[in-house]
């Protein structure tokens, strides 16, 4: 059994609720899809992403932030339960610089799983997939079932209050 | 000469990294700081979190933070005026970061005259317990 996809997206939608505070919201990542074994997550363009106030272009940290994001979501939903996976590696191309005041996209893949690791790779790029921003490929760690066993009850309560308050 | 390349130059003239990381968005994002050219400090910040549930700091904003130090480290002691390209960036992480203060070594390597690979060790309570190991490869223009 793998986990549900709704769950999934559930926390999705979680992760998009204001007022959070966490990274998530302060980058402004948004999930826009979620597949067995790939996520589509986007960010806008906000000024205080930017690494060189020269050119205006975004910080290569906040692709790093997106396509780990990226290749991690596509991870989870390969695991058995609602879980993140910490990342054991990643490596990143930059392959051309990020267009400012355009949103970047990235659209993350499992290639190969085994009995400890997953291994995904992610594209970022501006509305042309044929014209990627940067290429990753990352490794993550099947975890032992119950190392975030409190994870997916923290995310279902979140959803409910959030759904109360709205 | 633009306003970072102002910034990068009395960095430089006064040996202090926290004059560039003022001028870049992303680093005040991120509230990081300098402690000397070659070592940065990231101080625990609700922003930066990632898994709420340890707490524990996004790979992403510690994998930044690195990137960053790298990028100022560089540019402080290459006399560059202008944001080195990042050509690749590979980082492993060994232990989840925890909410709490982190830091960042660098260490540079040029090879030939445009290209440059820094390594960056990044750790929380003691220089010798890793969370995490980077190196990026920058061209210069």
């Amino acid at each position: 059994m793998a986990v549900d996809l709704e769950e999934f997206r559930q926390l999705a939608r979680v992760l998009d609720m204001p007022g959070r505070g966490d990274h998530f919201e302060t980058l402004g990542i948004r999930v826009t899809d979620v597949q067995r074994g790939s996520v589509t997550l986007q960010i806008d363009y906000q000024e205080s992403l930017v690494g060189n106030p020269v050119s205006g272009v975004i910080h290569g940290g906040v692709i790093t932030t997106l396509l780990d994001t990226c290749c991690g979501f596509s991870a989870s939903t390969l695991l058995e339960t609602l879980a993140v996976t910490p990342t054991i590696d990643l490596r990143i191309d930059y392959l051309r610089p990020a267009e400012p005041h355009k949103p970047v996209i990235a659209v993350g893949e499992v290639y190969h799983v085994t009995r400890h690791v997953l291994f995904t790779r992610a594209v970022a790029h501006q509305g042309d997939p044929s014209r990627p921003v940067a290429q990753a490929v990352g490794n993550f760690a099947q975890l032992e079932p119950g190392v975030f066993g409190e994870f997916g009850d923290n995310v279902r309560q979140a959803a409910r209050s959030g759904e109360g308050e709205s | 000469m633009s306003e970072l390349g102002d910034a990068t130059r009395r960095a430089q003239a006064q040996n202090d990294p926290n004059l560039l990381l003022e001028a870049i968005p992303y680093a005040r994002l991120l509230g990081m700081q300098a402690q000397s050219v070659s070592l940065f400090h990231l101080p625990p910040s609700k922003s930066n979190i990632g898994n709420p549930t340890l707490p524990a700091l996004h790979g992403g904003a510690v994998g930044g933070f690195m990137e960053m130090a790298a990028i100022a480290h560089t540019m402080m002691i290459m006399d560059v005026l202008r944001v080195p390209k990042v050509i690749g960036f590979s980082i492993s992480y060994i232990r989840p970061g925890r909410f709490m203060d982190t830091y960042a070594r660098c260490e540079v390597e040029r090879f030939g005259r445009k290209m440059v690979n820094v390594s960056i060790q990044a750790w929380q309570e003691d220089e010798k317990i890793h969370i995490a190991k980077a190196s990026v490869q920058f061209l210069l223009d």
